[in-house]
């Protein structure tokens, strides 16, 4: 990755130190990056400087952090990842339900960081692309979902079309966390936003058919309180 | 060697009267024998020196009375404007007691201590004014005469022949931080008043012809200085007592003044006052009800009242004790008093009636040994109401004519008799008549009873037959026996009658109580116990009550509905507001504000006062009448002590909480401080190592190093979240957000994160597959869990496998933990949840000793429980069960959705 071509990233955070060592850990990585310690400012950057990822962190001093992912999302697609603390999950859904990609909950290791940024780098390159991946293969687990197949370790699973739908939406955000409403409104369709549960009865019928031990899941795992996410290859 | 040391006690009490003396307002008396002496004028001399040392001073009233050298002293002094009060068609100028209040001079000038304001003030008298000034802080200058000092008012009209209405009360000349006597020699007194400087013009005449003569002047003259002498002998005994002067030692006297019975004079109390103040002695009045009494008439009632109030105001004690006989309670009461000496009145009545209430004197001598027995001439000023029998029921005509029936048939029963009997025999047949109207009607009818059957028997029998005329002595006799039996039998039928309403009366009034008290035990809130007040108030004296507390500022407020009593404005509220604040009642049948519509009660309690009850009776007469007004007291009583008893409670249980609090505090503290310190020192010492050592330091060491960075941060960022946690869960910050959750997610999840931290541990976890969605907050739930197995983990050797288990028990979801570490030791079950516990086996071992607290907490808060157990085969098994919540919402499937009908993939 060279110098122009790394990808430029830039950091909405308030900490100093935080943003001192999110400086040493991305630019270990070759990420380009600048940062901005306001709201403001941060909504500025964007507009300027089109970076290829946000990573914002909810507790600005001048603007609600959901408030930016908002008025990012009016005008731009930009990969956005929010640094929330723990015991903030109303926050993190709501960031997510109004256009974030991602997040990840501080404090967080440094791999944690970068696996998530790389996620979401390549999905932003799919995007791009236009091109959806046809075949997601997590070890034995595959989805082809051109061809709308299912299989565990090369035995073909049987799917009801809700449980497809579902482990299909997950599939093409794969290692990207979905809320509750996010699955709903795409696979029951925009009235069963409130109805939970309905996502919680499938996933433990897709754990069931496809899980080794649907009690400790590998492949479909539970972001608690927030929502679903398919592991990453 | 007698101990002169000043008793530690007293001197403390004077110091304490002292310190309430420096901060208490002061008052100041011009005292003198009569008016002209100059009281006022040395008032405003005073009034002058004092605003020339910087006092506030303020006259509220000063009446000249035409003098010309008082009007001149007014002059630069500051005045009050009077408050013109309309009576009778006059305008009458008042002292503004709210003026004054309003203005809270240091020192006002309020004249004549003794004068009755007009209808309608706040109080009756201005001496009521002072107090309330002297309350709210204000220093005060009066002046008296002694022909108004309550004590003193019969040997007043006892010198002059004048009998004096505007009285003031012994004890607020008590109250006087200071008493100057202004002395005026009679011939220098008759001299201004002969030169016009008291009285102007005629009244000056008059007056010097009147009240003015030589002979009165002196004796009060010497009233005034005798008064003063007694005051200056009870300053120079306290000034002995706190000088450690010895003297001898006095028992104290207690006497005891009976009114009733015999007399209820005023005088008596007066003379009683006197005699106790000569002695130095503490007094109480008694007056005892028998049932006889309750026949008594309203007027008697009320000079009761009188009598008692005034014994009040001359600082005494009173009781009313109810019994059967009048000398046998007072005795009784004396003794358990320790009372050396009994005052009663003379008695009053005829000579040959004397050894009736001579009983009382008699018996009370010769059952009292112990007790000095004095008798003092009773009223003399003006019949007492004279005993008007209550008319009895039956009304008194309807026994008269209930008698005529009964000498009908016993003159018939005796006309059949006739032929056969003799004479003697038929007035047995009458003497039972008599018997008869006596026991069914009373005294009266039966003597009129007799005296008709005499009559009857006389015409109807006796020869010559049908002619009145007792031509036998031998019947006279008859007629004699026949009266006796009829007065014995009638008088003794009315006071069965009597004692039966009587105790049926008390009955009913003990009953109120006791049930009142009941009500008041059984309530456990302030409104409960409010309510009941009420309504056993509203059952016993048809009135309506309502319990006022104070809220912020002091300012009361009605507890529950205050109904249409507080609904008129102000007033009201404002008449309760003073009662609370003065801790005295006020409104109807009291001194303060009568004309209000409802009696104000204050609650007082240990000195304190809780609030005011209010009462609106359908009647006056319901709360007026010392029973009833006692009685109202006593209700007033209960309440306060249920509410003070109510307040204490709280109190404790504050306390009770904050000593937990406190005690957790400082367990946190503790326990905080250590765990906290430990990794923070551990991450300084491997970060500052990393940055020293620089690349001089091995790559496995600098690897080393940073893993232990991080080990310790994360698990300064576990305890942090504990600490969090906890908190919230104390403080009840934390909100649960029930959904419907699939339990194996939920603890699956739990079980997945904790095994990513314990690597080469093995948990396993059963879940009942038929377990339906449980409503709980799946992060809190799962936190639980998570606290769950580290618990286990930290207690549990490495080796064996931990066993999760979710089942469905009852209506519940059952968790359970199961490890095979130490188990619990002796009653440690109880105790593994509390907060900062750490088990036998756990010392040494890391962790906030919150991690089950937490569990518990998240637990309780769902409406579950937790619970520990010994494992068979050793261990231990933390359980926890929730309620699923009910039955969870259906899920709409299409036909394709069924299990069996899946899409080919």
């Amino acid at each position: 990755m060279t110098e122009a071509h790394a990808p430029l990233l830039l950091v909405i955070e308030d900490d100093p130190a935080i943003q001192r060592f999110l400086r040493a850990g991305l630019g270990s990585q070759g990420y380009r990056h600048v940062e901005s310690v306001t709201a403001a400012d941060g909504l500025a950057q964007a507009a300027t400087r089109s970076p290829e990822l946000v990573l914002l962190d909810l507790g600005l001093p001048d603007l609600d952090g959901i408030e930016v992912v908002r008025r990012l999302r009016e005008w731009s697609t930009v990969p956005i990842l929010v640094l929330s603390a723990r015991g903030q999950e109303q926050d993190k859904i709501l960031a997510l339900d109004a256009g974030a990609d991602d997040y990840v909950t501080k404090p967080f290791a440094m791999g944690e960081l970068l696996a998530r940024v790389r996620v979401a780098l390549r999905h932003r390159d799919l995007a791009l692309a236009g091109t959806e991946p046809g075949v997601l293969e997590v070890d034995e687990l595959v989805i082809d979902l051109a061809r709308r197949r299912v299989a565990v370790g090369g035995r073909e699973v049987k799917l009801t079309p809700i449980e497809y739908r579902l482990l299909a939406e997950l599939a093409r955000h794969a290692g990207r966390v979905l809320t509750h409403a996010q699955l709903l409104r795409e696979v029951w369709g925009p009235g069963y936003s409130q109805q939970r549960h309905y996502v919680r009865v499938y996933m433990a019928q897709l754990r069931h058919k496809l899980e080794n031990d649907p009690t400790l899941p590998r492949w479909l795992l539970t972001e608690p309180g927030v929502g679903y996410r398919l592991r990453d290859a | 060697m007698p101990d002169t040391r000043p008793d530690p006690d007293a001197l403390l009490a004077r110091v304490h009267s002292e310190d309430e003396q420096s901060r208490r307002a002061r008052l100041k008396v011009y005292f003198g024998a009569s008016a002209g002496v100059g009281k006022t004028y040395a008032m405003l001399v005073e009034a002058h020196a004092r605003r020339k040392s910087g006092a506030d001073v303020v006259v509220g009233l000063v009446e000249t009375h035409g003098r010309a050298e008082t009007a001149a002293l007014l002059e630069g002094l500051p005045q009050l404007p009077r408050r013109s009060a309309e009576h009778r068609g006059a305008v009458l100028a008042e002292f503004d007691l709210d003026a004054a209040l309003a203005r809270r001079p240091g020192l006002v000038l309020v004249d004549e201590l003794a004068h009755t304001n007009a209808p309608g003030s706040r109080h009756r008298k201005r001496w009521q004014d002072v107090l309330e000034l002297l309350d709210a802080g204000i220093d005060v200058c009066t002046t008296l005469n002694v022909q108004h000092v309550e004590s003193l008012i019969d040997v007043v009209a006892q010198v002059t022949g004048v009998s004096v209405r505007e009285t003031v009360p012994d004890s607020v000349l008590d109250r006087a931080d200071e008493v100057e006597l202004v002395d005026l020699p009679p011939d220098d007194l008759l001299q201004r008043l002969r030169e016009g400087k008291v009285y102007t013009g005629e009244q000056a005449g008059r007056a010097l012809e009147g009240f003015f003569r030589k002979g009165n002047l002196i004796a009060l003259r010497e009233l005034a200085l005798r008064q003063t002498a007694q005051r200056v002998d009870a300053q120079m005994e306290s000034y002995r007592r706190a000088a450690g002067i010895a003297e001898p030692w006095a028992v104290r006297e207690r006497i005891l003044v009976c009114v009733g019975e015999a007399d209820r004079g005023l005088r008596l109390i007066r003379a009683a006052r006197r005699f106790a103040v000569a002695l130095k002695a503490e007094w109480i009045v008694a007056h005892v009800e028998t049932p006889g009494q309750v026949r008594e008439s309203r007027a008697e009632r009320d000079a009761l009242v009188d009598v008692l109030g005034l014994a009040e105001d001359l600082g005494a004690e009173t009781v009313i004790l109810a019994g059967l006989r009048v000398p046998d309670e007072l005795l009784h009461f004396a003794r358990d008093r320790h009372v050396s000496r009994v005052i009663v009145g003379k008695p009053r009545r005829a000579a040959w009636l004397a050894w009736w209430p001579g009983m009382l004197v008699s018996r009370l001598v010769r059952a009292g040994e112990e007790l000095d027995v004095h008798v003092i001439a009773g009223d003399d000023g003006g019949d007492p109401p004279r005993r008007a029998r209550a008319p009895a029921t039956p009304p008194a005509w309807r026994g008269y004519l209930g008698v005529l029936p009964v000498v009908i048939a016993s003159t018939l029963l005796a006309w059949v008799m006739q032929p056969h009997f003799s004479l003697g025999n038929l007035t047995m047949i009458y003497l039972l008549g008599v018997t008869v109207a006596a026991v069914a009607f009373g005294r009266g009818p039966a003597i009129f009873a007799s005296v008709l059957s005499v009559i009857v028997f006389d015409v109807a029998f006796v020869p010559p037959r049908f002619q009145f005329a007792v031509a036998d002595t031998e019947y006279l006799v008859t007629f004699a026996v026949m009266l006796v039996v009829a007065i014995v039998i009638g008088t003794l039928t009315a006071r069965t009658r009597d004692q039966a309403q009587a105790a049926r009366a008390r009955e009913r009034r003990t009953a109120a109580l006791f049930q009142m008290s009941r009500d008041l035990s059984v309530g456990r809130t302030v409104p409960q116990l409010v309510e009941s007040a009420v309504a056993r108030i509203h059952d016993v004296f048809d009135a309506r009550a309502v319990v006022l507390r104070p809220g912020a500022h002091g300012r009361l407020a009605a507890v529950g509905d205050p109904g249409e009593l507080f609904a008129g404005g102000d007033h009201e509220l404002g008449v309760a507001q003073w009662a609370f604040d003065h801790a005295q009642p006020a409104g109807l049948g009291t001194d303060t504000l009568p004309a209000s519509r409802a009696l104000h009660l204050p609650l007082r309690a240990s000195g304190r006062t809780l609030g005011v009850l209010s009462v609106q009776p359908a009647e006056a007469e319901r709360i007026t009448g010392p029973d009833r007004l006692q009685m109202l007291q006593a209700f007033a009583n209960q309440t306060a002590v249920a509410l003070e008893r109510e307040q204490f409670a709280e109190q404790a249980e504050r306390a009770r909480v904050d000593a937990e609090a406190e005690r957790a505090r400082n367990a946190l503290l503790s326990s905080v401080s250590h765990d906290l310190r430990t990794p923070l020192a551990v991450i300084t010492g491997a970060a500052t190592g990393l940055r020293d050592a620089g690349s001089g330091m091995p790559e496995d060491t600098r690897r080393e190093l940073a893993e232990t960075i991080a080990e310790e941060a994360s698990r300064l960022n576990r305890l942090v979240g504990n600490l969090l946690d906890m908190t919230r869960l104390e403080s009840g910050a934390l909100a649960i957000r029930r959904e419907w959750h699939s339990a194996e997610e939920v603890i699956g999840g739990a079980i997945e994160r904790v095994a990513r931290h314990a690597p080469g541990r093995d948990i396993r976890f059963a879940c009942d597959p038929a377990l339906p969605l449980v409503a709980l907050d799946d992060v809190l739930f799962a936190q639980a869990i998570t606290h769950l197995l580290e618990n286990a983990l930290q207690y549990a050797p490495s080796a064996a496998p931990l066993e999760v288990t979710a089942t469905r028990a009852g209506e519940s979801l059952r968790v359970e933990v199961a490890d095979r570490g130490p188990g619990f030791a002796e009653g440690e079950e109880e105790r593994v949840f509390e907060k900062f516990y750490r088990g036998a086996g756990g010392a040494g071992r890391r962790g906030t000793g919150l991690g089950l607290a937490i569990c518990r907490g998240i637990v309780e808060a769902h409406g579950g429980h937790v619970s520990a157990a010994a494992r068979p085969g050793g261990g231990a098994v933390l359980r926890i069960d929730v309620p699923l919540g009910g039955e969870p919402p259906a899920i709409e499937r299409g036909p394709e959705e069924s299990e069996s009908g899946g899409e080919r993939a």
